[in-house]
């Protein structure tokens, strides 16, 4: 009977020390060891930056020249203005510009300057004496009666960061201070729009972010014709060759491109990194035929058959790239003794000038003809030599709209200088720059939300310490990068734009975050069942046995008692 | 007299180029993409399954030849049909009985081929998440204004697809990798054609937008093939994607098809099975989606109008020739086993008593022998100093 009573009570120990064990160990060490790691996030300050208000800060500096401002006002002129334009883009979008303007007079080494004949010399002359920085400008304003400028233009931008305002004949020199200045204000605004940014510039660079629905035409074909901002480009020039037999063609390529094309994307070094190559492909056919149009005694191409060109060509390009970089091809074609000359005609059926056409985000094809260059009594293989200057000059055109580098059209009044050897101005590559860092800062912040979305959402995924350190630099720099740009310091901004961008993209495209730990719940409870079924159901039948036995207990001392 | 010149300038340049954003904006309006990409992949292994590479690899033809070219298609097949053992005509794979159309021409790019392709290396094409070494030809490189068309085959069934008979992608998990496309804008539209048993389940659970899915039978139904060759002994294609090749073979680059056309092809009465489509997600009206916005490559042109007038002369590129006359070093392999050493020592050394008991570097050696060991030694080390010539 007491051995009954040990057994019994052995047995109910040990069920219960299982059943502790069990609990108190095993339930822990199951969750310790099936938890997946997952490195700490700055989730708050990722939220923080969801919520973007971007700040633009634009310096202008207006100079009064001689004849503007009499002595009096002079003196009463204000140092400085600042103005604020707020804009409310979407429920986490919000843009603020501000202007600060500065008011000088001219020193009488600028009034030198602007004592030139045409606005282009005073231009240059004036570029000699100061330096401006980058991001901001200058406005010079001329008298109604100076003649550096042409009668129906008010507005001469030139080639650095200068522009030369003329005042308008409204206004009379001795009206006051106020008068004039408020008059000046809506110019030297409009003079910014064009050389900085403009709201529909940044609207537009703000797209990733903000799918808008359509502003204007131009405004949507200018952004589906750029590319989008990559830290790296790949430029490529071929040669295309149908008739080695009838033509044997050279072209300087190395020369021009280093004389070329290199200034321009030296002065672009700060925006992205470019790689250039070259290729000649022989017989390389067109995939249309050139149609003859007797009247001109040439073959002409209509516009609905260039888009029909590019796909049997790019089979063939192939491309040199190791990297992931976007690809800008250029192709210059030299048509086939048969094929000679060949024109690209526009939708008026005129002939295009330039004899090229581009596609927009993959580069562009010119037309070349030199069946000019030898006579019917040649003999065949003909050298030719190709004048590069003529190609590149169509070339650096496509590359600058390609790239986004070419301004809208300016307003009525104003007369944009043509740009220089390097192909640039200074002003476009600070509208550049703006554009860019935008358009940065807004993928960077989405990436980055995104990211942090689905690592909350899936609770499986592995956050490894790389990622966890990608994700915080790139949060870093994103809070650096908005400061920058508030502060107004143009070039910090966009390198730490740029730093902010590979690095939400390094952790977000890391391999590692593939989510194959995709469990249905039946799945899981198909491989639990077979591992603890069968180690629960004893115990638990045991400790219901207990509890039963206790139950009886109690109630057999009740009946006892009673 | 300057000044009217320059205002017609001006005039003209900003009418002409105003008339030409109007017209072009126009075309730009319709789609909104300005590249294609294809994602054709096919699932299954194994002789028996010859349809499915058929099937895809007839896409791809038909890809091809509408204008998208292979480095902007990601092909994956899963065996390799052309050159399998089991093939009667090897290096071919037909489309049609009696060997009419063979779709592995000369200039097939496969990217994934055999095991690779897997449901991991498939989303990790599909989200980008792929190793730094991959080329570009395994990469699917969209930007945010790309058409995608992504073609499955295989066999599959309710919510799921299978890989290489040991694995499958389920609905919801494609649908998911679809939300990270679209989180990250890898995508303008996306068309997804699959052509397996109840296919219909697979474009369920999607709920990004901008996305288009064709199936060829819906749940609970089998998607059947449909015909087989008696020469090669497999059945050829599925008659979902024959009759989709049979209606882009119509089809020609600068054509205006549109995408209801699309849904009309292989009804019940040819198809046996009947055929889905989903375009709640789509934000176009899908009649005015062309077939080439998707199968086709059809560029967006501008003529350029702008020229920059250069003037300087080329430069002359400095020529940096690398030095010819280079110091020519010889080389030569150090003899590994100097046996020409011993063998030398040993003619040499057969003055000096005991001295192969030297070479051996014994250091107990007897006193009046010491005097050879170490002139021995010496004479030793001359010789290996002598050896890098």
């Amino acid at each position: 009977m007491a051995t009954t009573e040990v057994e019994r009570r052995r047995g109910q120990l040990a069920a219960l020390s299982i059943a502790v064990v069990v609990i108190v160990v095993g339930v822990p060490l199951w969750w310790k060891t099936t938890e997946t790691y997952r490195a700490w996030l700055p989730v708050s300050q990722i939220n923080e930056l969801s919520n973007l208000q971007l700040q633009l800060s634009a310096d202008v500096e207006v100079v009064f020249a001689r004849g503007t401002v009499t002595p009096e006002q002079q003196k009463k002129v204000p140092l400085t203005r600042t103005q604020d334009e707020e804009h409310s883009v979407d429920e986490d979008t919000a843009l603020r510009y501000r202007y600060e303007t500065r008011y000088r007079t001219a020193t009488i080494m600028e009034e030198d300057a602007l004592d030139q004949p045409t606005a282009a010399e005073a231009d240059l002359s004036l570029h000699t004496l100061s330096e401006c920085p980058c991001g901001s400008l200058v406005v010079y304003v001329i008298p109604e009666s100076s003649s550096l400028l042409p009668q129906d233009v008010d507005v001469y931008i030139g080639q650095r960061r200068t522009a030369l305002l003329r005042i308008g004949g409204q206004i009379r020199v001795g009206k006051t201070l106020d008068l004039l200045l408020a008059h000046l204000e809506p110019r030297i605004k409009q003079v910014l729009q064009v050389m900085s940014f403009s709201h529909t510039d940044i609207t537009a660079a703000l797209s990733d972010r903000v799918r808008l629905s359509p502003g204007n035409k131009e405004s949507i074909a200018d952004s589906m014709r750029t590319f989008k901002s990559s830290p790296g480009y790949e430029i490529t020039f071929s040669l295309l060759n149908p008739d080695p037999k009838s033509h044997r063609l050279h072209w300087d390529i190395e020369g021009a491109v280093q004389t070329y094309i290199q200034p321009l994307l030296t002065k672009l070094a700060s925006v992205a990194n470019f790689s250039i190559d070259s290729q000649t492909l022989y017989y390389a056919m067109l995939g249309v035929n050139p149609r003859f149009d007797s009247s001109l005694g040439a073959y002409t191409l209509s516009p609905d058959s260039l888009a029909h060109m590019i796909n049997p060509v790019e089979a063939r390009l192939g491309s040199n790239a190791a990297s992931s970089n976007p690809v800008l091809n250029f192709l210059l074609y030299v048509p086939d003794a048969q094929h000679s000359p060949l024109h690209i005609h526009d939708s008026k059926k005129q002939e295009v000038p330039t004899n090229a056409f581009h596609s927009p985000r993959w580069g562009g094809i010119m037309v070349y003809n030199v069946d000019g260059f030898y006579g019917p009594e040649a003999v065949f293989p003909v050298d030719l030599n190709i004048n590069m200057a003529k190609v590149m000059g169509v070339f650096l055109a496509q590359l600058r709209l390609l790239l986004g580098v070419q301004s809208p059209n300016a307003p009525s009044g104003f007369l944009v200088a043509p740009c220089s050897r390097t192909g640039l101005a200074d002003w476009e590559l600070d509208r550049l720059m703006w554009s860019r860092s935008v358009e940065n800062v807004a993928t960077a912040t989405t990436t980055i939300t995104s990211l942090a979305q689905l690592l909350d959402q899936i609770g499986n995924i592995v956050i490894n310490d790389n990622i966890a350190e990608q994700v915080s630099s790139a949060v870093t720099s994103l809070q650096l990068a908005v400061a920058e740009l508030e502060a107004g310091n143009l070039r910090f901004a966009l390198q730490y734009s740029k730093e902010a961008i590979l690095a939400s993209e390094r952790a977000f495209f890391d391999p590692s975050l593939l989510h194959l730990l995709y469990f249905p719940d039946d799945q899981k409870f198909a491989i639990y069942i077979p591992l603890f079924l069968p180690m629960c159901v004893p115990i638990l039948l045991s400790l219901l046995k207990i509890v039963s036995d206790a139950r009886q207990k109690r109630r057999e001392k009740q009946a006892k008692k009673d | 007299m300057k000044i009217l010149g320059l205002l017609s300038l001006l005039a003209t340049h900003l009418s002409a180029n105003s008339v030409n954003i109007e017209e072009n904006a126009g075309q730009f309006f319709s789609s909104g993409h300005t590249n294609n990409w294809a994602v054709l992949v096919c699932t299954s292994r194994f002789w028996f399954n010859y349809r499915h590479v058929a099937n895809t690899l007839s896409v791809y033809r038909s890809v091809k030849r509408l204008g998208i070219p292979d480095s902007h298609i990601v092909l994956m097949l899963a065996d390799d049909m052309a050159c399998n053992h089991r093939n009667p005509k090897p290096a071919t794979v037909f489309s049609h009985k009696n060997m009419e159309l063979n779709v592995y021409g000369d200039d097939v790019e496969v990217d994934y081929r055999g095991y690779e392709v897997t449901v991991e290396n498939f989303l990790r094409v599909l989200t980008g998440r792929l190793p730094p070494s991959t080329p570009r030809s395994k990469r699917l490189l969209s930007d945010d204004r790309s058409n995608i068309l992504i073609y499955l085959t295989g066999h599959g069934g309710n919510g799921f697809l299978k890989f290489q008979d040991s694995e499958e992608i389920s609905n919801v998990e494609l649908a998911d990798a679809f939300q990270q496309m679209w989180q990250k804008r890898r995508y303008n539209e996306l068309l997804f054609i699959i052509d397996t048993c109840q296919g219909a389940s697979m474009y369920e659970r999607f709920y990004s937008p901008n996305l288009m899915a064709l199936a060829s039978s819906q749940v609970g139904e089998d998607s059947l093939s449909h015909q087989p060759d008696l020469a090669i002994g497999v059945h050829l294609m599925d008659r979902y994607t024959f009759y989709l090749l049979e209606f882009l073979e119509d089809i020609h680059p600068a054509s205006k098809s549109n995408m209801n056309d699309l849904f009309k092809v292989c009804p019940k009465s040819q198809c046996v099975s009947t055929p889905g489509h989903r375009t709640d997600l789509f934000l176009r009206d899908p009649g005015s989606a062309l077939i080439t916005d998707f199968f086709g490559s059809v560029r967006k042109v501008e003529i350029t109008m702008e020229t920059v007038n250069l003037t300087d002369p080329i430069e002359q590129v400095e020529q940096n020739f690398v030095n010819e006359d280079l110091q020519k070093e010889s080389y030569s392999y150090v003899d590994q086993l100097p046996v020409s050493e011993i063998i030398h020592q040993t003619l040499a050394g057969e003055d000096a008593p005991g001295s192969i008991v030297a070479v051996g570097g014994n250091g107990l050696v007897m006193p009046p022998v010491f005097h050879f060991y170490f002139t021995v030694t010496r004479h030793d080390v001359a010789t290996r100093q002598e050896e890098p010539d």
